[in-house]
């Protein structure tokens, strides 16, 4: 009977609350984000539908979900179909390892509130991202059409490059907590009593940015870029279809922060974990200093597409294979040395 | 078309951009043929916005083909008509009393203001930093609204009449005015804070579509694209019309004549045109608003050429009298088409992303050059 309980019905239960929560989250970050541009750009963002358009994150899906769904007769059927379940089931299996707080007492059980706790966390995180980009060059192939092939190739090259740095950033954190399991590297920081983004400032700054691009978003927003492609590989793609590559894309974001968070910010950590006297700031449950982490985040995101033009293709490869990468390799080195060196 | 050999010898492929394309600024199809992403050729189509204006002039009397002008390039509007009145006025050899000829100076300063403003805008939407585009409708929103009290109209306003103007202006008018203009000069920098010195927008803008000033002259390209060059051709100096010998306003000239020289020149034209406004705002001359003539405009037999400085460029008007209440034949010479000769020549090498980019930096308005 327990074991049923630990490892069928818990499990189960904690992935039909993401499954559950993720779309709900992302249609309320479609509104912040609406939201936050609307002000910095001098405009009200939605207002119509419910009071302060608090209720366009619901009409949206459904509309989308209500409009016929089209498969160009060009189209390779089958791979248009897949392509999206393919982004969409990648965006958001990474969940599984992300730890949202830590373990919590219900009917005096310790439940941890991640899914489970992978010892390659880290690593299945990349993996699996980069198993989106696969939706992404599937639909702009199957698409049989010349702007989504464009933006697929472009996303693909954009996706692969980034990956890379983005390996190499986080490698310094993985030195530092001698782990590759998400939940470890939280418990490091929490027992080392400092954030990890304060030993690895140049790592953080390098993800982020990375994550920026491995999620497609301004300014590096060229797979989809609106006025060149316009809309990049989903041009084809409209309705439900549509709907699924856009959850997947907002998922990614949440992802991205949410590893940014983990791996630099300390995770479910209130801010300087070792100063006792903010001990009050622990009013405030673990779980909610990971959503408001992660919503920092996202903020920066929505900033960065109020502020900036758009990277051009070659630019952004130079960006990324002849800036970020030496500085991310130079970091993992350094860092090497100094734990070493500290005996770390 | 070129020959030139692609990368690992595959095949080219070709684009067709537009006319339904979100960043052609209307329907211009431009047709791209592409190694990748380099692009190789582009032929540029147009003639989906043809309305035969040049053929309505012979169908109609000088003063009821000027409403007609507004419709070529609806974001200036007032050049248009500017131009056409001068154009007939020079034919009969009327000139328009100093009070409208003030006012008309200020409106057209301020209307290419509103013209930079929506070009900027969408250049900047082009490239991708939408919130410059909002700020720049704030902004050309405050001129409708002058232009709305003005003359009830917002965007083909028909703001001058063959020989003067129709309208007083309204009471505020002057107060409406100076508000707007001590306050542009901080959005342009607004702007510019957001632009000038970003290292994404230098970037994308710096050496994208560089047109030398022997080949911006070959081309007939004039206006803003010209300047951005490094030449100082500008009509309200080199051939003044209107009263602008009596503002002092300096010529912004870029130097390289890349997409950002280009910016540069229009940024600085928009505190330039504000400078003007300012200046004739403060010393509009009483008197009349329509020069003697009479009720029925008969030129004498003949034909003209008269041009003046639109925001996009020379734009220029021959027409052919034959002396009776309608002309023999008009013809256009609009700063967009001439301009969008000089695309293929700055396309050729760069990349897809450049091509909106450039055709921003053109300043095109369809509806000009197909007329």
């Amino acid at each position: 009977m327990d074991f049923l309980i630990d490892y069928i019905l818990i499990p189960l239960v904690k992935i039909g609350l993401i499954l559950a929560v993720l779309p709900l989250a992302v249609a309320a970050i479609t509104l912040f984000e609406r939201k936050i541009i609307a002000f910095m750009q001098v405009r009200l963002g939605p207002m119509r539908v419910g009071p302060w358009g608090l209720l366009q994150p619901i009409a949206d899906p459904i509309k989308l979900l209500l409009k016929e769904d089209i498969i160009p007769a060009g189209a390779d059927r089958w791979i248009f179909v897949l392509a999206p379940v393919v982004a969409v089931v990648s965006a958001f299996i990474v969940f599984a390892v992300i730890p949202f707080g830590p373990a919590i007492r219900i009917f005096g059980k310790a439940i941890p509130l991640w899914v489970t706790d992978l010892n390659i966390g880290a690593l299945y995180v990349l993996s699996i991202s980069s198993v989106g980009v696969l939706g992404i060059i599937l639909a702009g192939w199957a698409s049989n059409s010349k702007y989504p092939l464009l933006g697929a190739l472009r996303s693909a090259a954009q996706m692969v490059s980034y990956e890379v740095a983005m390996g190499f950033s986080i490698i310094g954190v993985l030195m530092l907590a001698g782990s590759l399991s998400l939940v470890s590297i939280v418990k490091a920081q929490e027992s080392s009593g400092v954030w990890y983004v304060f030993y690895q400032p140049v790592a953080f700054i390098l993800f982020f940015i990375c994550g920026v691009a491995e999620t497609n978003r301004a300014p590096f927003d060229l797979p989809e870029a609106e006025s060149e492609l316009v809309a990049g590989f989903h041009t084809e793609y409209s309705g439900f279809r549509f709907s699924l590559f856009f959850l997947a894309e907002y998922a990614n974001m949440i992802t991205v922060s949410a590893m940014a968070v983990t791996l630099f910010l300390g995770g479910w950590l209130r801010p300087f974990p070792n100063v006792s006297w903010l001990g009050f700031l622990d009013i405030i449950p673990p779980v909610f200093w990971f959503i408001i982490k992660i919503i920092v985040f996202l903020y920066f995101y929505f900033w960065f597409r109020a502020s900036w033009p758009r990277y051009r293709y070659d630019q952004l490869m130079k960006l990324g294979w002849q800036r970020l990468l030496p500085v991310a390799m130079a970091n993992v080195i350094v860092t090497a040395i100094l734990v070493v060196l500290l005996g770390g | 078309m070129s020959t030139k050999e692609t990368l690992f010898d595959t095949s080219e492929i070709t684009v067709s951009m537009g006319p339904q394309h979100p960043s052609t600024h209307g329907v211009l199809q431009v047709k791209l043929k592409l190694d990748g992403e380099r692009v190789l050729d582009a032929e540029c189509v147009i003639g989906y916005l043809h309305r035969g204006v040049e053929k309505l002039g012979e169908a109609q009397t000088y003063g009821q083909f000027v409403p007609t002008l507004d419709r070529m390039d609806y974001i200036a509007a007032v050049s248009n008509c500017l131009g056409f009145c001068e154009t007939i006025e020079k034919l009969l050899g009327v000139t328009a009393p100093p009070r409208a000829q003030y006012i008309r100076v200020i409106m057209t300063e301020l209307n290419r203001i509103t013209s930079h403003l929506l070009w900027l805008g969408t250049h900047a939407l082009d490239i991708g930093a939408m919130t410059v585009f909002l700020y720049a409708f704030r902004e050309r929103e405050e001129i409708l609204k002058i232009f709305e009290n003005y003359c009830g109209a917002r965007l083909t306003t028909h703001m001058f009449r063959i020989g003067g103007t129709q309208y007083e202006i309204y009471d505020g008018f002057q107060d409406q005015v100076r508000t707007f203009i001590n306050d542009f000069p901080k959005k342009v920098d607004e702007y510019e804070t957001l632009l000038t010195e970003n290292r994404i927008w230098l970037e994308r803008t710096r050496g994208v579509g560089v047109l030398s000033a022997k080949d911006a002259i070959d081309l007939g390209v004039t206006g803003p694209a010209l300047r951005g060059s490094g030449v100082e051709w500008d009509i309200r100096k080199a051939k003044p019309y209107a009263v602008y010998p009596d503002f002092q306003f300096d010529i912004p000239v870029g130097e390289h004549g890349d997409t950002y020289d280009r910016y540069m020149v229009r940024i600085q034209e928009m505190r330039q045109s504000a400078r003007i406004v300012s200046q004739g705002i403060e010393k509009i001359p009483d008197g009349p608003l329509m020069a003697k003539m009479s009720k029925i405009i008969k030129p004498p037999i003949g034909d003209i050429y008269h041009s003046i400085e639109a925001p996009k460029g020379e734009l220029g008007y021959y027409v052919v009298s034959d002396g009776s209440t309608q002309a023999y034949r008009t013809r256009v010479r609009p700063p967009s088409f001439v301009n969008l000769q000089a695309l293929r020549k700055m396309v050729a090498g760069h990349m897809v992303a450049d091509v909106v980019a450039i055709i921003g930096t053109l300043d095109i308005v369809l509806g000009e050059i197909d007329r």
